[in-house]
């Protein structure tokens, strides 16, 4: 199983309530996915700054490593914290040397996300209490993916839960499992990448990263998907201004897409659109097999 | 007149109002509002009655239906109409894949698309299809009539056994064991009655179809179709 949300909006004065939106959509999708549940949001860029979601280890004392992370970023840095995760605003130059500083914390902090808009939280739990921990209904932003699991291929911890990020404000949903990725990961580490856990939909991640990362388009990166990729999926992916769909050539899992002047949004279930505002006016379709679709912000 | 919002009823309360309803009832007609894509819904009537749903279903709805008349003013999830024994379901959008999967009788009509499998291991329904179907359509058909008037997606009538598929436009491939048949008087005959059925009655000539079915090969193993498995 495992259940899959994304809205996309065209209408701007939407734009506060789109935590609000994925909420709902994302609790719809409870039956299908009730072990852990995440979602990216893209919000507003701040100036050459760069954002970086992180995630503490349980046990560990956010006033203790807000502490840290001020000495280790410098008065510069925007910290905000939600629940496990935080999120830090910094200039572009330090963020590299915060990532250096980083790895040295494994154990205690993970790194989520890098992005100038997205932002990740992902956890263990239901749904409900997972959109509730985060505050997502009070987030605003211009597009965002979410996911319930349902896990299948490796366990219920939070490294496993959905969305994945294997590059700056890139992530990708995936409902489904692949049967070629240990395969594609030992070639994707030939060309340099790394991986932070044994999942298969990191691959798919990493596996589009390494393509866009090459100068092919969303677009293109799916499209070659379809021929390196074996197994079954749909998968939502986002990136800064972008939006996508794509699903296997069986269709094996459900897809179901609502497209009007204010917003596309995808879901695993209608269910799951019925919730937006109206959606009575919206184009309803099943995306179709094989094909990729994607929108992109100007 | 009972109408009920699925905003305020349960669907298992629905449900179980329909299956309660005995044979000689007189609450023929039902108005179902707010339906929001949930699942299940009208699964299981064995009663005359009509059923109006107003607004997108999930999955199975209409599912081992006997005798009811369903309407759905919008787009059906998986397995509409699954295993329908008798009676109609008629779906005014599109429906999602698996549609009249292992219907035994009755008819299906879908005003727009269906999905992949429509009638997967059909065993007698009769499925009118206005839009086009996708892939693997009447996989393992073994009785009933499917009537596509658009399009069919890769390996239609795979493993078929005696189901007739009749698709007006074009057919993307067709799957192991299953051949174009020349289509017949009395083929004719019967795609005249079901379009009549499904109210398309003189709207449509027969003759504009083209007929496929099963070549019987793949009824028994034989080492010379393994390659077909």
């Amino acid at each position: 199983m495992c259940g899959i949300v994304g809205l996309f909006l065209k209408n701007k004065s939407l734009e506060p309530a789109l935590g609000d939106m994925l909420s709902h959509m994302l609790v719809t999708m409870t039956a299908r996915g009730p072990d852990s549940a995440g979602v990216a949001i893209y919000g507003a860029a701040d100036d050459d700054r760069v954002k970086l979601t992180l995630r503490k280890a349980d046990g560990t004392s956010v006033d203790d490593l807000q502490n840290e992370l001020v000495a280790a970023a410098g008065s510069a840095v925007d910290i905000s914290i939600r629940s496990t995760h935080i999120v830090l605003s910094v200039a572009r130059p330090r963020a590299a040397l915060l990532m250096r500083w980083l790895s040295a914390q494994k154990g205690r902090l993970q790194l989520v996300s890098v992005g100038e808009t997205m932002e990740i939280y992902k956890e263990v739990g239901l749904p409900e209490q997972v959109v509730r921990k985060f505050g997502l209904s009070g987030m605003s932003g211009t597009h965002g993916i979410g996911h319930t699991r349902m896990a299948t291929e490796s366990a219920v911890t939070t490294n496993g839960a959905h969305p994945f990020s294997t590059g700056e404000d890139q992530c990708l949903v995936h409902n489904g499992s692949l049967s070629n990725h240990n395969a594609v990961r030992r070639s994707l580490q030939h060309e340099g990448m790394a991986f932070s856990t044994d999942n298969d939909s990191e691959v798919a991640a990493g596996y589009l990263t390494w393509r866009m990362s090459q100068g092919a388009s969303l677009r293109d990166s799916l499209s070659s998907s379809l021929s390196d990729l074996d197994g079954f999926f749909t998968f939502v992916v986002g990136t800064r201004k972008g939006f996508a769909v794509l699903r296997d050539p069986i269709a094996c899992k459900p897809a179901v897409m609502a497209e009007s002047d204010d917003y596309v949004a995808f879901g695993s279930e209608y269910r799951a659109l019925s919730v937006l505002p109206n959606i009575e006016k919206a184009r309803v379709f099943e995306p179709e097999p094989a094909t990729v679709y994607a929108w992109e912000r100007p | 007149m009972p109408t009920h919002d699925l905003n305020v009823t349960a669907v298992r309360a629905l449900n179980e109002a329909l299956h309660r309803l005995p044979p000689d009832t007189n609450e023929t007609f039902w108005q179902i509002e707010n339906p929001q894509g949930k699942h299940a819904i009208g699964v299981g009537i064995d009663a005359p009655v009509d059923v109006e749903i107003n607004g997108h279903v999930g999955y199975y709805c209409g599912g081992m239906n006997k005798q009811a008349r369903l309407r759905i003013h919008g787009n059906a999830g998986t397995g509409v109409a699954e295993n329908m024994m008798s009676g109609l379901v008629h779906v005014m959008g599109d429906a999602s894949q698996s549609a009249g999967a292992t219907g035994c009788g009755g008819l299906l009509i879908i005003d727009g698309d269906a999905a992949a499998r429509c009638g997967i291991s059909m065993k007698g329904i009769d499925i009118v299809v206005k839009g086009s179907v996708g892939h693997l359509s009447a996989f393992m058909g073994q009785a009933g009539n499917l009537v596509v008037l658009g399009d069919a997606g890769e390996a239609l009538g795979d493993s078929i056994y005696e189901a007739r598929l009749f698709i007006r436009g074009k057919v993307e491939s067709l799957g192991a064991d299953c051949i174009e048949k020349p289509l017949e008087d009395p083929h004719k005959a019967e795609l005249a009655r079901v379009l009549a059925a499904a109210g398309l009655n003189g709207a449509i000539d027969p003759g504009s179809f083209r007929c496929y079915g099963s070549a019987r090969k793949l009824y028994h193993f034989h080492i010379d179709n393994v390659g077909s498995y």
